[in-house]
Parts: C-alpha cells; sequence; structure tokens
C-alpha cells in the first residue's frame, strides 16, 4: 500500500477513535468527579449517562456564535481551529500497535514535541484576539508556562531516546519490547523522567495542578473567556486530545507501548493510554492550582536541573553499564 | 491614618507607585466574577499580574435593610435582619433581638440563653464549613480539587441544616428568635441526633484539613500571602477569626460573654501569622471549638421556659418609647453589632437601627494587603477574609 493511502486511512481512523474516545473520556471523568464528591455524575442521556457528552456537543453547536466588539474578528476565529489541529496532529506518530501509526517517522519524538508545542500560538492567539483582559492575562500567562515546561518535557523524553538509540517512536517500544521498560529498568533515569513527562505533560496541556491560564476562579475562564459555541467546543476538545495524546505517548516512550502478554498490542496500549488519562483526573480533582510564579520557580528550579541530570545519566548508562545496547 | 500606611502607601489618595513606564492596566474584578463571593466589585491597578493598587467598592447588594426597618415593628425586623448575613442568619436574628431585650430590660430565660448559645454554635460550623468550601473553591477551581473539598463540605453543612429544619421548620432562614427568648423548643429526640452528626463532622475534620491547611499546595497558596498587621487589623476595626490570625487574642464570646457564655467558657484560638494560612488555621480551630460548645450545651441545656417575654397577640405590643442601645455579639465572621434608637413619636418602631457588619470592616483591609499580591493572591486573600456581600451591602 503506498504510504499516502496508509497514512490517510489511518490517521482518519485514529481521530476518529481519538475523538470518540474524548467523548466517553469526559463522561467518565464527570462520573469518576461525581463519585469522588458523593454525588451521581450524569444519569439523565442513555444509559448512566453515557450519551451526556453527545447532549453536550449539540447544544455548545447550537449556541449563538459571539464575537466581541473590537476583537480581532479572523484570528478569533482561527485560533480554536488551529488548537484542535494542533492536538490531533501529534497523535500522527503515535504507534498504537506496531502496524496501527498513521505515520511512522523516524524524528517522530521531535514531531510530537514540537506540534504539541505549537499549542501555544492558538492559545495566546485566542488571548490576545478576544479583547478581554481576563483572557489576555490567560495567554501571558499559558505562553510563560507552555515555553518554561517544554524544557523538561525534551528533557525527559530524551531519555528513552538516548537508552534506545533511536527517535522514531515505534523504535523507542520496539527497544522496550526486547529490552525493558524505561520505567522500569533502569530505575535511575527511567522511572524518575516518567514522572517528569507526567509533570511536565501536565503543564503542557494546563490541567490541575497546572491550569492556570484558564484558572476559572481568577481569569473567568482565561483564554476561553470570550468564546462561546462551536469554538469554545474546539477548544475543551484540543484540551481533551491533548492530554489523550500525552499519555499515549508516556505508554509508547516509558510504559512499553504495545509491549504485553496474552492480549493483542493494542489492548495494552489502549490501557496503559486510558489508565495514564484516569491518573490525569484523578490528579485533577484532588488536588488545587499552583501560582503563576511558583509554577515557574518549580520548573526551572526543581524540573530543569532534574531533567539534565537525568539525561547525563542515561548516556552514563547506555556508556558504561555492561550490555546496556 | 498614619499608622495604617504600610510603607508609605496610602491606598486612599493615589498610586504612590505609579511608574509612567509600567504603564498600569485597570482590572475591573467583578461584580460578576466568580470568586467575588456575590457581587463586589475591586478595581485592580495591575503592572504585569502584580497589584499595584486596589479600590473595592460596594453597594451592589444594597437593599436598604435599617431604612426598610425603621417603618417595621420590632418583631417584624427579625425575618428581614435574616437575609443579611444569610451564611449566619441566627446570628443575625439574635443580634437584633438581643438589642431591643436590652433597651427595654428583658429577661431571658436561662433555658433560651442555652439555646441560643447552642444555635449560634451549630451556625458557627455550617459558616465555618461553606467559608472552608468556597476559599478551595477559589483556590482550586470549581473544575479540579477545590470543588472535590466543597461539595464534601456541603454535605457536611446539609447535616447541621437538617438539625435547624428539625427545631426550626425552615433550613435556611429561620425567624425562630423573638424578643424575650425564641419561638421554637427543641423537638424530641433532637440530641441524640445532633450528636450524631456533631461525630459525623468531627470526624471528617481531619479529612479536610489534609486537603487544605496539611497540603503542600494550598499551604504554597496561601503562606505569607495576604499579611495582615495586628495593629492596622484594630485600627480598622476588623474582629473575628480575621483579627485573631493576626495575634490579637479577643472574641466576645470570652470578653464579654452574651447568652451563656459565661457559664460555658470558651477557648479562644489565636495564630500570630496574619496571613491567608492563618485564617484558615483559626477557623479550623473554632471548628472543633464549636462542637465542643454544642457538645457542652446539649448536655447542660437546663429545663424551663423558653421565651421570658409575655405573649404577643399583636407586633404593635412590643414598644420603646426612648432611650439607645448598642448590642454587639461574636458571629462566625467577628463582632456584629446592633444599635438601636427608640422612637418617641412611633414606639413599634425604631429611630434607627444601624447594623455593624464584621465582613465590612473585613474588607476594608484590602486596599492595605493587596499591593505587592498578584491577581491569583487576590483571590486567596478575598476569600481568605470570608465577607459575605448581604451583610456588607445590607
Amino acid at each position: 500500500m503506498n504510504a499516502l493511502v496508509h497514512g490517510a486511512l489511518y490517521g482518519v481512523v485514529i481521530v476518529l477513535c481519538l475523538l470518540t474516545t474524548v467523548a466517553f473520556g469526559v463522561w467518565f471523568e464527570r462520573k469518576f468527579a461525581g463519585r469522588m464528591q458523593s454525588r451521581l455524575g450524569p444519569t439523565r442521556v442513555g444509559p448512566y449517562g453515557l450519551l451526556q457528552s453527545f447532549a453536550d456537543i449539540i447544544k455548545l453547536l447550537q449556541k449563538e456564535d459571539i464575537i466581541p466588539a473590537d476583537a480581532d474578528g479572523s484570528l478569533f476565529t482561527l485560533a480554536p481551529v488551529l488548537a484542535a489541529l494542533c492536538a490531533l496532529g501529534a497523535a500522527a506518530v503515535v504507534p498504537f500497535s506496531p502496524t496501527v501509526i498513521a505515520s511512522d517517522l523516524d524524528i517522530g519524538v521531535v514531531w510530537v514535541l514540537a506540534v504539541g508545542g505549537l499549542m501555544v500560538i492558538p492559545t495566546f492567539a485566542a488571548g490576545w484576539s478576544s479583547n478581554n483582559k481576563f483572557a489576555l492575562l490567560g495567554g501571558m500567562r499559558a505562553v510563560a508556562q507552555s515555553v518554561s515546561y517544554g524544557v523538561p518535557l525534551v528533557l525527559a523524553v530524551l531519555v528513552p531516546v538516548i537508552l534506545s538509540g533511536t527517535m522514531r517512536i515505534s523504535g523507542i517500544v520496539a527497544w522496550q519490547t526486547s529490552h525493558h521498560w524505561v520505567a522500569v529498568w533502569p530505575v535511575i533515569p527511567g522511572l524518575p523522567a516518567f514522572g517528569l513527562y507526567m509533570l511536565a505533560m501536565l503543564a503542557e496541556s494546563n490541567r490541575i495542578p497546572f491550569d492556570i491560564p484558564e484558572a476559572e476562579s481568577e481569569l473567568v475562564a482565561g483564554v476561553t473567556t470570550e468564546y462561546t459555541g462551536a469554538k469554545f467546543s474546539l477548544f475543551y476538545l484540543s484540551e481533551y486530545v491533548h492530554t489523550l495524546v500525552g499519555s499515549a505517548v508516556a505508554s509508547a516512550l516509558f510504559l512499553g507501548g504495545w509491549d504485553g502478554p496474552f492480549a493483542p498490542g493494542l489492548h495494552w496500549m489502549a490501557l496503559k493510554t486510558l489508565t495514564l488519562f484516569a491518573l490525569v483526573y484523578w490528579v485533577r480533582w484532588s488536588l488545587l492550582r499552583f501560582r503563576s510564579d511558583q509554577l515557574m520557580d518549580l520548573c526551572w528550579r526543581r524540573l530543569t536541573p532534574l531533567g539534565v541530570a537525568l539525561v547525563l545519566a542515561s548516556a552514563a548508562w547506555v556508556q558504561f553499564a555492561p550490555g546496556a545496547h | 491614618m498614619q499608622s495604617a500606611r504600610r510603607g508609605g502607601i496610602d491606598p486612599h489618595l493615589s498610586i504612590t507607585h505609579y511608574d509612567p513606564e509600567a504603564d498600569l492596566m485597570l482590572l475591573h474584578f467583578g461584580p460578576q466574577h466568580p470568586s467575588t463571593h456575590g457581587v463586589f466589585r475591586m478595581d485592580l491597578h495591575l503592572d504585569g499580574e502584580v497589584v499595584i493598587k486596589a479600590t473595592p467598592y460596594l453597594g451592589y447588594l444594597h437593599r436598604g435593610v435599617e431604612k426598610l426597618c425603621e417603618k417595621l415593628t420590632y418583631v417584624q425586623q427579625t425575618p428581614v435582619v435574616d437575609k443579611n448575613d444569610y451564611v449566619s442568619p441566627m446570628t443575625n436574628e439574635q443580634a437584633l433581638n438581643m438589642a431591643f431585650e436590652k433597651l427595654m430590660g428583658i429577661e431571658v430565660p436561662r433555658r433560651a440563653r442555652w439555646l441560643r448559645l447552642l444555635l449560634a454554635e451549630m451556625q458557627r460550623i455550617s459558616s465555618h464549613l461553606l467559608w472552608l468550601g468556597t476559599f478551595t473553591l477559589d483556590l482550586g477551581g470549581a473544575l479540579g480539587g477545590g470543588s472535590t473539598v466543597f461539595l464534601h463540605c456541603f454535605r457536611e453543612r446539609e447535616m447541621v441544616l437538617d438539625l435547624f429544619e428539625d427545631i426550626t421548620g425552615a433550613r435556611f432562614h429561620y425567624n425562630t428568635h423573638t424578643i424575650g427568648g425564641n419561638r421554637h423548643d427543641l423537638p424530641a429526640g433532637f440530641a441524640a441526633k445532633a450528636r450524631a452528626a456533631l461525630d459525623g463532622i468531627e470526624a471528617r475534620i481531619g479529612e479536610y484539613e489534609d486537603l487544605s491547611v496539611h497540603h503542600a499546595i494550598f499551604v504554597a497558596r496561601t503562606r505569607g500571602v495576604g499579611v495582615l498587621d495586628g495593629d492596622l487589623a484594630l485600627e480598622l476595626g476588623i474582629t473575628g477569626p480575621v483579627l485573631r490570625a493576626s495575634g490579637v487574642d479577643h472574641d466576645l464570646r470570652r470578653d464579654a460573654p452574651f447568652h451563656a457564655y459565661d457559664e460555658v467558657p470558651v477557648k479562644v484560638s489565636v495564630e500570630r501569622g496574619g496571613d491567608c494560612l492563618a485564617r484558615a488555621k483559626v477557623r479550623f480551630a473554632e471548628l472543633r471549638e464549636s462542637i465542643r460548645l454544642c457538645r457542652a450545651a446539649l448536655d447542660g441545656m437546663p429545663e424551663g421556659p423558653i421565651c421570658g417575654f409575655k405573649p404577643i397577640r399583636q407586633p404593635t405590643q412590643s414598644k420603646a418609647t426612648s432611650g439607645q442601645v448598642y448590642v454587639g455579639i461574636e458571629t462566625p465572621r467577628g463582632e456584629l453589632g446592633t444599635f438601636l434608637v427608640a422612637n418617641p413619636d412611633a414606639p413599634t418602631t425604631p429611630y434607627r437601627l444601624k447594623i455593624r457588619a464584621p465582613s465590612l470592616h473585613a474588607l476594608s483591609a484590602l486596599p492595605y494587603i493587596l499591593p505587592g499580591a498578584t491577581v491569583s493572591d487576590a483571590v486567596a486573600i478575598l476569600g481568605s477574609l470570608d465577607p459575605i456581600m448581604g451583610e456588607v451591602d445590607r
């Protein structure tokens, strides 16, 4: 099969799967949060409220599309579309099984980081073009946060890259299949790097305790303050997809991706991804929010040095440990 | 006001910090904002995210309660002042009725005074629980860990409201206090149910502490934030937990006992920090102390009548022709005062009713403690003062 047709076919399937997962993921999160808060969560639409997300989508699409006076109309409209594109684009190189990959790039790791990092541009564009001070503050915070947390994210991702000696994500998974999962062995760069990745991923996708650009108790709704209806739902969607793809990348880079006994690789990959996805929810509904400057402090004074140390440790491991390759 | 100026800043006059190069942004924070606890507004002059000057604006919830009361008889006023501090209606009723009782020299029977103590302390529990919930909501967001604490606090608060419903038939605006005593006595089996509820609440306070004052993120967000000096707090007339968190040992329940507080001694909790964390710790300590006081009130509740005033057939029978009186009681937010001037021309109504709201004084600290904080801190500081706009604007 020609690579273009293969990519397009798998791309469409993967995007549809992601969107469906997000729809039920939102339902799961609301049920989960409801149980944590001793209430029921959605119960009305469909059995156990399963169709709640679809009802929400229909509701959001019916809403009036408002562009505020004096807003930069074209940028205001472009921003949510770009955000959704960036979030979905990163999924292109994620290997869900040895064959289910939309595009098995040899620089897949760079692609994921670059496209994920691009999210900051639509976020700031939304904050700037809204002509709203709360949105502007949210956009400022988003830029500072995403640019800063890109650094520990890259450093964390470098650990499996150095250990396996490839930047192709499917290659990293294959290396883990024949050696060990990165998060398991070698423990010293591996497990902390996994933790570092998860923290930086939470910050990149603006999740609690790092949801500072949104911070609805401070900035009303941050960058999305002025957005309504379909455009708002695109931001909402991109945030969820970003988290989901981040979880998928984490399970591919650190938890052995499709590697696992008894079941097909796709099942293992889905299981690991969804477990990490649920972990993000768990954190979200348990913790409070950091302040902007504390977040920067954590990033530059704690996480970045830790990341550098981990990269050096993994390089040393590859160089000196017997049988590392 | 010289000593009230911190670091040479007089917040009421001008932006002394103003640097033309800095190009400040004016942010209208409220009245429609998720964290302004109702309809409060402040204008924040921001340099980036740092507040340079803060100006609070009040009055969005003004309903003219004091003026309205000048046209109502003394009995009719109780359900109106209920709505002032809508998180703690019991203490509003008590402050109003105690003023008229003091003006007329009406003796309140011992059981009624114990009953009022019990109701006041139960109200303090429910009020502090609501404060904790909304404060974590400010710190953690409606879509996050904050709302988890919020909803759990509401679950416990419901237990207190259930008890109030058993006594008065109403969950929120009770109209249970009257001149000379109370209208509703404790129903049969109340003590057992109340003890069970108190045990349930006490068992969960530790959980809330783990999610708030013992939690690293909560401490990082509140320690050293919004430090209020004890002298400044006294000068601004701040009372209640906010004052006690600034190291001033002052509580009307102990210093000027009302109800039955002379028979049930109160252990007053004081913190030295003066920051948001200290305010949270004081309120947690008060939560525990209120549970102890409620148990003591249930144990020691004397028998007897609950109203010392002769039964009123018509509201016009309660009259005052001369004199003026001030009564202050300790509510969950501080000293709630009622100043009453009798009207010789229309003896059934007051000439003037002035309510001294503790939240109003707490809010007056904002221009002093907000400069230098960030927008995130501003939300935390405002929440830690526990303002109830219904009482501030009246």
